[in-house]
């Protein structure tokens, strides 16, 4: 189990979507990623992608103009 | 038990694919999403851009659809092959510069490609004949399907019922008794079936699924290309296109200028790539030019610029333009009085 980050920053919704997808689906289950972002989109999408493809989140923040949110990959 | 079989659904994030797939689960077929992101989709990030329009809940519409349903969803990417079948659609465009056959068949072909690779059975789509005037004619729905590839695997459970049996119906996979035949534009047989499934505040786009449909943004696009003298494109190009006010003083440079705030802040991540336009006296937007100015197009851009300002009615402004090669220029300059600007500059 690592712990992996994701700048996805500068990037507008769905693109941040898109990147935590793709990288997630390149990790294993337990893993651990962290995703930056400044689109503040990402706040909803990325959850809502997490809760329809089986990924935890554990984590989402904002702060100052970024948003980061930390996802734990599931098993499917 | 026979083995459950396995659809592809084309999620848009409107009514359509959201009921088509779930006519699919009612009937146990495993249904998993792929959504097709050509950068000119409504959805997200013109909503993340303007600040007026954040009272609104910024959702993406087909997340929101997979969430409904309780299927997976695949986003992808198709933003750099989806410039062959804009620049040259072999159907042509619609009534703007949406090239919607094109576009369907790509995304059904994409999709093919898709099931093939993950072993999936069938493509399902919201398709409904008649709907719209371009895609969705009754003669061209068996265009897609031909030039797609897809042939008898793609279902339109919607309008299944007026069209021949496909692979699924034939084999038994789903029953064809239970597809429906809706037809035409009007919405009132998906607005009934929403409800009988309990779907609510589902997105209801005017248009199409995407800015293409748009008359304004396909006359930004068309501009583009006429400036550039090439019908090309890159992402950054396409995603400005949906920003700020555009105006062409002259055909070699336009000034693509905030509307407020939140396009402020948007444009300002584009600070490396274009010459800009500041006004430093008063509160003001910031501009973009696209494309070379002399020191004359440098004073009338100038003077169009704090056109926008809250320096609009002053005597003398100051204006910062900062060229691409670092050099910074200051100039005091009177805004031009709105009876100046040619109203044939808005793109
Ligand atoms: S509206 Fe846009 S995304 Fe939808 S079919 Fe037409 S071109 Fe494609």
């Amino acid at each position: 189990m690592s712990h992996y980050s994701l700048d996805a920053r500068n990037s507008l919704c769905p693109m941040p979507v898109i990147k935590t997808q793709n990288r997630v689906n390149e990790l294993s289950a337990g893993d651990t990623l962290e995703v930056s972002c400044t689109d503040p989109g990402a706040l909803n999408d990325i959850p809502a992608w997490c809760r329809i493809n089986g990924h935890e989140i554990l984590q989402a923040i904002e702060q100052k103009d970024e948003v980061v949110i930390t996802i734990r990959v599931g098993s499917n | 038990m026979s083995t459950q079989r396995k659809a592809v659904a084309l999620i848009s994030g409107g009514l359509d694919s959201l009921l088509a797939a779930r006519l699919m689960l009612e009937q146990g077929i495993h249904v998993e999403g792929i959504n097709f992101y050509t950068g000119f989709c409504v959805e997200g990030h013109t909503h993340a851009i303007r600040k007026k329009d954040k009272a609104k809940p910024k959702r993406n519409n087909a997340l929101w659809s997979a969430e409904q349903l309780g299927i997976k969803l695949h986003i992808v990417d198709i933003i750099e092959e989806y410039k062959d079948v804009l620049i040259n659609p072999k159907h042509g465009y619609g009534a703007n510069m949406n090239p919607c056959l094109d576009c369907k068949i790509f995304m059904v072909s994409k999709a093919k490609q898709w099931m093939q690779e993950h072993g999936f059975d069938f493509i399902i789509t919201g398709e409904v004949m008649g709907q719209r005037p371009m895609s969705q004619r009754k003669d061209l729905l068996p265009v897609v399907v031909r030039e797609s590839g897809a042939d008898d695997r793609l279902l339109r459970p919607l309008c299944a019922k007026n069209l021949a049996a496909t692979l699924p119906e034939r084999e038994g996979w789903v029953n064809r008794e239970k597809l429906l035949d809706f037809s035409g534009r009007n919405r009132k047989p998906q607005m009934a079936l929403a409800k009988q499934f309990g779907f609510e505040d589902y997105a209801t786009p005017a248009g199409g699924c995407c800015f293409l449909t748009d008359a304004n943004y396909s006359r930004k696009l068309v501009d583009l290309w006429q400036a550039r003298n090439k019908k090309d494109y890159e992402f950054d190009d396409i995603m400005l296109l949906k920003v700020g006010r555009h105006l062409r003083p002259a055909p070699h440079y336009k000034l693509i200028i905030s509307r407020e705030d939140g396009e402020n802040k948007f444009l300002n991540g584009y600070r490396k790539q274009f010459a800009t336009i500041e006004i430093k006296s008063h509160n003001g937007p910031l501009t973009l030019v696209d494309g070379q100015m002399t020191e004359k197009d440098m004073q009338q851009a100038a003077r169009i610029a704090s056109r926008f300002s809250q320096g609009r009615n002053a005597d003398q402004v100051e204006v910062k333009i900062t060229l691409l090669s670092g050099r910074e220029k200051f100039l005091q300059i009177k805004p031009m009085p709105a009876s100046e600007i040619n109203q044939a500059w808005y793109i």
